[in-house]
């Protein structure tokens, strides 16, 4: 019995190697998201305190902090592109999922871009995902249906010096008001530069959680700090600051 | 690629092959596996089953004795069931439960259902307990509970005319320990799946809900009135409920620290597991500690009740002005709807019965 098992093994590996015919080789690559408000490192240790200033001025805290990245696409000068399968539901608020490896790899070889999306765009916003629902990740059919791109809670003193809630969430952009609803894409396709894989490849993805609330916009939490879900315009304002939120920290291989 | 899968094809039926030579006649209870209602199956997660305790008919038949038999009470007075009363979606009417001894604890009874898919696996209104089998340990020696020892309650349960020959069927042992109780209550546990209500029913089949039920609904989806789906599940979250811990703004000052006591972090503090919103028809007195005797109060409590305090959830809003301050037909609406979530055939399912 054990040597039909070693003799199969031997063929697998054999069949397997046949496969590999140049110096291109398949390779497995890491994304680890890391957490910054401007220079100062931020982890789940540092939540439920008010230690942070935004751009507008208001101290504020974090309590929550999820949110969704998904199609992580290697593109090469050729305008051969691979997509990695899977999506990654960020949660810094439990340290969880803080670090993803697709199972689909990627050749060794140079990339002009590699891009990944946060959120989901709307195809995949469109499917049905049991882990996600189970989550409580999804969108109120009212508002479009589909799943929320970010969640960011917490606390900030108003101008009447009131410690009170804030919830950033960011989905698609819908306008309730007109029928039939009116929608605008507001996924951010994340452009991390050009690229060379030579082998296994960590790359570190920051996020700049102040840039939220800077620019273009100086977000005024007095004014917008709930309902933002269905205010069109609010969604449209968090693209627009989300635009500079993510940078490519370094890549390891 | 074919042939790939010809090879580890061809490798595992060797190995099932080589398996099924050594297996030997030792005794196994019969398989009996959740049946997962299609509408759970399609939406979310599968259930949590643990290996080490696999359902089985024999289990679960124990588990159900169990759950029903006084025996596991130190005076032979109490089981499980009288604070967890299959009409009542296994909770129980009163406040505070009360234990053998007459003495009342300062937490409400909850209910028992589609505990498998409490996918964290932290148990009691604070987390404290980690696994149903775990969680099973605690009301039989608890002193305000059945206060009973493990002791005591093996030994009964040995000298039992029929439990060691229900033991021996489910785990083909006779000899009776506090794991194996555990085991078989977690088993039956398992099978208390709810999942036929009449918005069930609306979303299976499009059985017709009610102008007010349906306007309910939205006002519990809506950011801006009810806003409950972020905390309590939804049409894509059939538990109705996240099993996570939070703050819903019940007292300014808190004494009873929850979540916070478990973890020792007082950012937790004051903050219990949402329940589910499914049987509420049932389950009343309403949160942690019994303070809502109807679901009026409770949407009361919501809409201008609330009460600021440092670890309040950043979902409470309008806490200055009380809460959301919904609209008298929006509060009787989302009441109609919440009352649509309550499963009847789940109380009357004769299998949870006596
Ligand atoms: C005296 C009344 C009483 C008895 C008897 C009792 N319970 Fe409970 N049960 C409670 C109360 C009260 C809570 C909530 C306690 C808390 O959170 O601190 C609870 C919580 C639970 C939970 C947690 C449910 C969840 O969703 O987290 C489970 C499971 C449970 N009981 C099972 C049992 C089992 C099994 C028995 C018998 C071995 C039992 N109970 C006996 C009153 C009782
Ligand atoms: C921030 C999360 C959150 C939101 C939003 C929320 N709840 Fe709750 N809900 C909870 C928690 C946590 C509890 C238990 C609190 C306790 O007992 O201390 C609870 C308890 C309840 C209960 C009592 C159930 C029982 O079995 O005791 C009902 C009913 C309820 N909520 C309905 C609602 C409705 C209706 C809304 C929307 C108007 C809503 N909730 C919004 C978290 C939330």
């Amino acid at each position: 019995m054990k040597k039909i098992i070693y003799i199969l093994i031997v063929t697998l590996l054999f069949s397997c190697h046949t496969d590999n015919d140049d110096n291109v080789f398949q390779v497995n690559t890491t994304f680890n998201f890391i957490h910054y408000w401007d220079d100062t490192k931020v982890t789940n240790t540092d939540f439920n305190t008010i230690q942070y200033t935004n751009a507008n001025g208001e101290e504020m805290s974090i309590e929550k902090l999820r949110y969704l990245i998904s199609k992580i696409t290697f593109q090469k000068s050729t305008g051969e592109t691979f997509v990695l399968d899977g999506y990654n539901l960020v949660d810094v608020t439990n340290g969880t999922n803080l670090s993803f490896t697709s199972t689909t790899t990627v050749p060794t070889g140079d990339y002009t871009n590699v891009v990944f999306t946060f959120g989901f765009n709307n195809d995949d916003n469109a499917a049905n995902y049991q882990d996600l629902n189970s989550a409580s990740w999804s969108v109120p059919a009212i508002l479009g249906g589909g799943y929320h791109f970010m969640q960011l809670e917490g606390k900030f003193i108003d101008n009447t010096t009131t410690e009170t809630g804030y919830a950033y969430h960011a989905i698609r952009a819908v306008d309730n008001s007109k029928t039939p609803q009116e929608f605008q894409d507001t996924f951010i396709e994340v452009d991390l530069g050009e690229v060379s894989i030579t082998k296994e490849a960590t790359f570190e993805i920051k996020m700049n959680i102040a840039e939220w609330f800077k620019s273009p916009n100086i977000w005024d939490l007095n004014v917008l700090n709930n309902m933002l879900m269905p205010n069109f315009n609010a969604q449209v304002m968090i693209f627009e600051n989300g635009q500079n939120v993510f940078s490519l920290e370094s890549i390891t291989q | 690629m074919k042939k790939w899968l010809f090879h580890i094809s061809s490798l595992f039926i060797f190995i099932c092959l080589s398996c099924s030579n050594e297996s030997t006649n030792e005794y196994v209870p019969t398989p009996s596996p959740l049946q997962i209602p299609q509408f759970f199956q399609d939406n979310i997660l599968n259930p949590i089953i643990p290996n080490s305790n696999p359902q089985t008919i024999e289990g679960i038949t124990l588990g159900k004795k169990l759950f029903f038999d006084p025996i596991l009470s130190g005076d032979n007075t109490q089981a499980c069931a009288d604070c967890h009363a299959p009409e009542h979606a296994f909770s129980d009417t009163d406040r505070f439960s009360d234990g053998i001894d007459g003495i009342v604890g300062n937490r409400n009874s909850m209910p028992l259902f589609n505990l498998a898919w409490n996918y964290d696996e932290k148990f009691f209104w604070d987390g404290k307990s980690f696994s149903l089998e775990h969680q099973a340990f605690v009301p039989v020696t608890s002193p305000i509970e059945m206060k009973s020892t493990w002791q005591e309650v093996a030994q009964k349960l040995q000298q039992h005319s029929e439990y060691p020959n229900l033991f021996n069927q489910a785990f083909g042992t006779s000899t009776i320990d506090s794991t194996l109780v555990t085991k078989a209550i977690a088993q039956f546990e398992r099978t208390l799946i709810s999942s036929n209500s009449k918005f069930d029913k609306h979303l299976l089949s499009g059985a017709t809900l009610t102008p007010e039920e349906r306007n309910g609904f939205n006002v519990f989806m809506d950011e801006t009135k009810g806003d409950c789906f972020h905390c309590h599940g939804s049409d894509k979250n059939p538990l109705w409920t996240d099993n996570i811990f939070h703050n819903n703004g019940l007292n300014a000052i808190i004494t009873d620290l929850g979540l916070g006591a478990v973890t020792g972090d007082p950012a937790d503090n004051g903050k219990f597991k949402s329940p589910s919103l499914r049987n509420l028809a049932f389950t009343a007195p309403y949160m942690h500690d019994g303070r809502f005797a109807t679901l009026d109060e409770v949407i009361n409590h919501y809409s201008e009740g609330l009460k600021n305090s440092t670890t309040i959830d950043p979902l409470m809003k309008k806490v200055a002005q009380g809460g959301v301050q919904l609209s008298a037909q929006d509060k009787a609406d989302l009441k109609a709807f919440l009352l649509s979530l309550s499963d009847y055939e789940f109380i009357n399912n004769p299998n949870f019965k006596n």
